[in-house]
């Protein structure tokens, strides 16, 4: 059974129609990546996946006890709410100061834990993000651009990161990206949105139909060779990529 | 001791003290200064209804209050500039307030009352109305403290951990109506919301944590009681002002002795 699944599912924001025919689901252990121009619905899909908004039509189903940990895009603390990182982490949840330690330390931010939140960088506030998504021990881990506004190694190491918890978890993992480059070598399967999902995946697929080109253009294509190397040519579907997307994942 | 009507007064600021520092931090971190205000205002045509329907003022400025803040949550969901509506809003409510009461016949209204507050004037009842006010609204916050804090910081994220960030806006909205009722025989209508805004915006130059945050609001507002009826008493001034400038006073000297210690610890 899928973890979460959308069954014919439409999204409107005061009558104009965000989402439609949404026809959606992932399960355990995958890594599924939705991309598409901005306004196209990607974050309304997340929402509605996690409840924030209600479908105007169409359902949600969730596995019993699905535990969800969220990141959200963009967290803009006020300056006049002082928060440690230590005290965000224990949200909503109370966590023992070793739990904290040690997540910290598996997201590669030992030292952090007394700082307040607003003294961090760019890529520790993600991690820190992360962190407090992972303790709760989701099945699914959903992430809204969560590299916005990080430099290219920046991405890099925060993918690799969210590569090894998702083994060690057994978790699944849906985010919305606009590192297209990353989103091809790192992903299981990959969907392309438009207010209706134009075409799905996996990355190879999605990245040779027309609808993804149209989208994206040619120029787009292009600069994913640079990531793709060899693999910029047209697939025959026998081909098989799981070296190739191995070593870009690691 | 409740016969001695200073103690009376001062025990009642402390008690409207207990409720304004926590929700004056939620006031600061969510941006509702001017939410507070407006609902604050509105508090002087709960006054004329109360009067002119002959029932409590307590309920007639907690209901009326409520309903402000409700039509302003409505308003700002549907995407109305919130500074602009809470403009109309606020002033509004106050001059139609202040107009309605001159309407009141055979009523004599010391407004100055209402629009500053006359703390040397709690009865034993206001005492114990004020001190159960004042207790709910601790109590709401402390039970909802946790939703509160997640919808505060995301509403998202509230979502995701199974909070409902609507249901903390009717925690918060309810707070404040209830605040307003207990405080406006404090500081009056017009000073309610910089007893909502100033404490919390003291405790932010010395607390780490909110938990802290709002321990601090609380003092510094039970400080500012104490010396502005202190100095009300010694000077005559008027008493709801009078903590207002203790609680300015405290303000300042937290943001430069907290300035100085970054200086200190910058070199």
């Amino acid at each position: 059974m899928s973890l979460i699944a959308a069954q014919s599912v439409t999204v409107s924001y005061e009558g104009r129609r965000a989402l439609f025919d949404i026809d959606f689901q992932i399960d355990r252990g995958e890594i599924v990546t939705i991309v598409g121009p901005n306004g196209s619905g990607k974050t309304s899909l997340l929402r509605v996946l996690l409840g924030v908004i209600h479908p105007q039509s169409g359902r949600i189903t969730r596995a019993p006890a699905l535990r969800i940990g969220y990141v959200p895009q963009r967290l803009h603390l006020d300056p006049g709410l002082p928060m440690p990182v230590a005290r965000f982490l224990s949200l909503p949840k109370r966590q023992s100061a070793q739990a904290i330690a040690a997540i910290l330390a598996r997201v590669g931010l030992p030292d952090v834990a007394r700082q307040n939140m607003a003294t961090l960088s760019g890529g520790q506030f993600q991690r820190v993000l992360l962190a407090r998504a992972l303790l709760v021990q989701p099945d699914l881990l959903m992430l809204d651009e969560p590299t916005a506004g990080l430099d290219q190694p920046g991405v890099a190491a925060f993918y690799k990161l969210i590569d090894e918890v998702r083994h060690e978890l057994n978790c699944a993992v849906l985010s919305v990206s606009h590192d297209l480059h990353v989103v091809m070598s790192a992903s299981d399967r990959v969907i392309c949105i438009n207010g209706h999902i134009c075409c799905e995946g996996t990355p190879q697929v999605v990245r040779a139909a027309p609808e993804y080109r149209a989208l994206f253009g040619l120029g787009t294509g292009g600069a994913l060779a640079l990531y793709q190397h060899s693999h910029d040519h047209v697939h025959d579907d026998a081909c098989d990529h799981s070296e190739d997307l191995a070593r870009h994942a690691g | 001791m409740l016969d001695d009507f200073l103690m009376r007064g001062f025990l009642a600021g402390l008690a409207v003290a207990i409720a304004t520092g926590p929700l004056g931090c939620f006031v600061v971190w969510r941006r509702m200064a001017y939410f507070g205000d407006a609902t604050a205002h509105a508090a002087i045509l709960g006054v004329a209804l109360a009067l002119g329907f002959q029932i409590s003022i307590f309920i007639g400025t907690m209901v009326v209050a409520l309903m402000m803040a409700m039509i302003v949550a409505m308003l700002a969901g549907r995407g109305w500039a919130m500074d602009t509506t809470l403009g109309v809003l606020a002033h509004s409510a106050l001059a139609l307030g202040l107009v309605a009461v001159s309407f009141l016949p055979n009523v004599r209204v010391d407004l100055t009352a209402f629009l500053f507050g006359d703390i040397l004037a709690v009865s034993r009842f206001d005492l114990g109305v004020i001190a159960l006010g004042s207790a709910l609204v601790l109590g709401l916050i402390l039970w909802r403290w946790r939703g509160l804090l997640m919808s505060t910081l995301n509403e998202d994220l509230a979502h995701s951990a199974g909070i409902h960030p609507a249901r903390e806006r009717m925690v918060l909205t309810l707070a404040l109506a209830i605040v307003v009722a207990v405080a406006l025989k404090i500081v009056g209508a017009l000073l309610i919301g910089a007893l909502l805004i100033i404490p919390a915006a003291a405790a932010r130059n010395l607390a780490r944590t909110p938990e802290m945050m709002a321990f601090f609001a609380i003092l510094i507002g039970m400080v500012s009681v104490y010396g502005g009826l202190q100095l009300s008493l010694l000077q005559d001034t008027p008493s709801g002002p009078s903590i207002v400038v203790l609680a300015a006073m405290i303000f300042l000297i937290s943001t430069l002795g907290r300035a100085l210690v970054q200086k200190r610890s910058a070199r």
